[in-house]
Parts: C-alpha cells; structure tokens; sequence
C-alpha cells in the first residue's frame, strides 16, 4: 500500500496515524487540502502519500514554488541586463535551466554570456568584491525564507560600500498568494497545510486572516511524512469540530512569532510593490517585495533600465491550471512529451519542487513502463 | 530551492561575529549568523543553513532527521554541493 514505509522514522505510528485519518475523515464528504509549499509536493510524491489517503482526500498543489511562479519576462528582463558587457549574471542552480522566450539562463551562458551559478546571495557580494571592474548582478528570488538573506547581504554592501553590485529582486510574498487563491472562483480548497520554512521567518499569525475571515483550518507543517499525516489529521479534527484556527504542527522549527531579526532586516530593505505578475495566478496586489529607494544604489532595477518584458506562456502548455490545481499535470497537452524535465517547457518542470517535475519523477516514470499514465478526475 | 541543511557549529569567528564555521557531514564551510543575532549559536549548536544563512537553531535529533529526509528525497547531493560551494572555493 505504502511505497515507501520501511524508511519512515517511526513506522508503526505512521500506520496508525494513517487509520485515523481514515476514521476522521467523512465518507460523504470530498476534501480538497492545499499544501501551500513546494517542498511539500516534492515530499508527497516521494513518500506517495496520496496511496496512503484515503480516495475522498485530495491534496492540491500551491503556488509555494518560487522558480514556478516567476513570469518569463522576468526571466527576460535579468538576461537582458546580462547581456550589458560590464554585468556578471549570479544566480542560483536553480534558476539555470529555467526558459525564458529565447532560452534559459544556462543557454545565454554557452553563447558566451557571464553567467555565474552561486549558492548563496552573499557569494554573489564576494563575487562582486573579487571582480572590481565589473558589476555583479544577483537575480534574486525566493518566498520568505530566502528573502531575509538577500537583505543582508544588502545591508552588508551598504555597509563595506560596495559599488559594483546590485540585486534584480524577484521576492514575492506567500499571503497574498493564498488570498488570491482563495479569491479565484475555480478554487475550492477545504484547508491549508501551512508552508514549513516560510514560517520559521513570518511565523503563524500571518495566517490568523485565513481561519478568523476565510473560516479556512491551516496547520503550519514540516516536511516528514509523519509530520504531513499528523498536519492532516489536526485539520480533519479542525474541520469536523467545523472549527477554523491556525495551529503550528512544526513547533520544534517553526515559533509562533517567527524570526524578530529576519523580519527586521526584510523591513529595513525592501518595500511592497504594488502588483507584480505570478505564472498561473495573474497580477497579484503587494505580492512581491521591491528594493527601498534607500538601497536605490544596489537596485539593478535603478541601476539600469529594464527592458520590462511581458511573455505569454507558450499556448499549448498550461502551467497556469495545473499552478492553479484546476489541472493535473498529465492533463497538460505537453505533459511528458513536449515537456519532460530533461527539456522543460514550463518551469513547473523545472524545479524539484514543481509538481510536473515532481509527478512526473514519481508517478509518470513508475507508470509509463507498467501502463498508460491515467487521467485523474478534476 | 528552499533546500534547509542542518549543520552544527564549530566556531564563531573572534573578529567576525556574524560568521561562523560549520560543518556538515564532514564538509566545513562559512556561514552567516546575522539572521540569528538575536540569539546566536554557540559552537556545538546545531542549525538549518538556507542559501548560506543560518536560519533557526534545531536539536541535534531533528538535525539528523532533516540529514536522513534531504537523502530520502534525492536532495542530500544538491545540499552537499550547495553547502561546497558556499564561499565560492569549490
């Protein structure tokens, strides 16, 4: 039944958490539960926890995947600055395969372009200090929890005075995503399993709004799969009590006020901007964080001028529904053919954390040798 | 992306107390404290690095829980190779 059980810490209480899963939840009833973060769906596909639920619990799939939901002008826009001779292009791993209308950053790179992979926002700083005729540019992004330390590293180049470094910030924030999930009319989500390493950083009462006006349960959760099952036991309790509260399943990570010092330096060096464009869900009001004219002089977006393109996704893929959980993967007309992670169309195959990539690593590889990958109802 | 490695602290650095000296399985590298300056870790505590960052302090038991989750989920390469190239010395 369980791919997987022999690796779980704790077998027999995955077992029994499984059981009472299936006792709470209502036979008559069809749940949708969103888990809101990437790291999430890359975990239950790995764990296929989906075999372990029950038929009438549906997990749908967020938006909590940074590389998924950045817009390819985006993309666009950060090679375009690359191509400036004095730029050296950092980024992380991540973001190299990612397409953009005229190939990903990775492809710019082997046409000669100085494309730089770093792991970390303050090596892109080091970078700069090694190359001072040059100017480094880091293509941020990243939800909350990488945010505070694309900050820092800000704060630090302030500091030393550093000139020939900037940030094209590509932050956005995770609230007003699931607002403008909530609001979307084809989204009927039941509950929220709340991001785990987003909320180390906001903590939990970003999320009071979701239970006090939505009447939405959302538990903050960590990434086992014992942690997962629990988190989806304390909102069946939440929603047979017909309660609505946020609790915190990933106490022993996760405080209820988040961390005071990143918070701080977020608010020290970055501002809301007034709409910025998500892939899948559309232009969402305050959804991403720009750089405060008090940090204008390491802000590419000041620095230089943006070319500001818009791309529509290619026609035939429909990474906006599947972001959406209006579609699963296999329903996308490219899925596993046009679109495989080794040539990506859409980012959602990009990125482990995507859940194209994610269900085609798990679910389309196991089933393409054994039989036709089904198609699941909506 | 949003990869979180737990590591144990060898060392704050004397004239840098922002930046201490992990290790994680085996690999040291520099990280950044300044996100935990309200309550920064000592050597022997244990933490989850993000991008280069140390992010929350965590028990040496969910430590080796995390490290036992990142290889059952394909991520314990990439989380090593991320933690190498920190520093830019790789």
């Amino acid at each position: 039944m369980m791919r997987f059980v022999d690796e779980f810490r704790d077998p027999e209480i995955v077992t029994r958490t499984a059981e009472e899963i299936r006792r709470l939840a209502d036979p008559d009833r069809h749940y949708r539960l969103m888990e809101v973060c990437g790291g999430h769906t890359h975990a239950i596909y790995r764990f296929g926890l989906k075999d372990i639920l029950p038929d009438n619990i549906e997990l749908i799939h967020g938006p909590g995947c940074p590389v998924c939901v950045l817009p390819m002008g985006r993309i666009d826009d950060g090679l375009a600055l690359g191509k400036r001779p004095e730029v050296i292009f950092a980024a992380f791993g991540d973001m190299m395969r990612v397409p953009g209308a005229h190939g990903s950053p990775l492809e710019h790179k082997a046409v000669g372009m100085d494309v730089r992979i770093v792991y970390s926002p303050s090596d892109a700083l080091k970078l700069a200090r090694m190359n001072p005729d040059r100017h480094v540019m880091f293509f941020a992004i990243g939800f909350e929890t990488t945010a505070p330390s694309t900050a820092l590293t800000l704060m630090r180049a302030k500091a030393e005075g550093i000139q020939n470094f900037s940030v094209f910030c590509n932050h956005v924030t995770i609230i007003p995503a699931i607002r403008a999930i909530l609001d979307s009319p084809d989204m009927r989500i039941d509950a929220f399993i709340g991001p785990g390493h987003v909320s180390t950083v906001i903590g939990c009462r970003p999320y009071e709004w979701i239970a006090r006006d939505e009447r939405r349960p959302i538990v903050v959760s960590g990434f086992e799969p014992l942690d997962m099952l629990q988190s989806i036991v304390m909102l069946l309790h939440q929603l047979r009590q017909g309660t609505a509260i946020v609790e915190n399943q990933y106490k022993r990570v996760v405080p209820w006020e988040g961390n005071p010092a990143a918070l701080r330096a977020m608010a020290e060096v970055f501002e809301l901007r007034p709409f910025f464009e998500w892939r899948g869900l559309g232009f969402i009001s305050q959804s991403a964080l720009r750089i405060k004219e008090s940090y204008g002089a390491w802000d590419a977006e000041r620095v230089f001028e943006v070319p500001g393109v818009r791309v529509t996704d290619p026609k035939a893929a429909q990474c906006g529904e599947v972001l959406k959980g209006v579609l699963k993967p296999v329903q996308c007309k490219l899925f596993g053919r046009e679109c495989t992670p080794e040539r990506p169309v859409g980012a959602l195959m990009v990125s482990s954390e995507g859940s194209c990539a994610a269900y085609y690593n798990y679910e389309h590889r196991k089933s393409a040798s054994a039989r036709p990958p089904a198609t699941a109802g909506v | 992306m949003c990869l979180a490695i737990p590591g144990q602290i060898v060392e704050v650095l004397r004239e840098q107390r922002d930046i201490a000296v992990v290790e994680v399985t085996g690999v040291r590298r520099r990280v950044d404290l300044g996100l935990l300056e309200d309550d920064l870790p000592k050597p022997g505590d244990w933490v989850l690095i993000h991008v280069g960052f140390a992010m929350s302090k965590i028990s040496e038991q969910d430590a080796a829980e995390q490290m036992r989750m990142l290889a059952i989920l394909g991520e314990a390469d990439a989380a090593m190779e991320e933690v190498r190239g920190y520093g830019l010395e790789a």
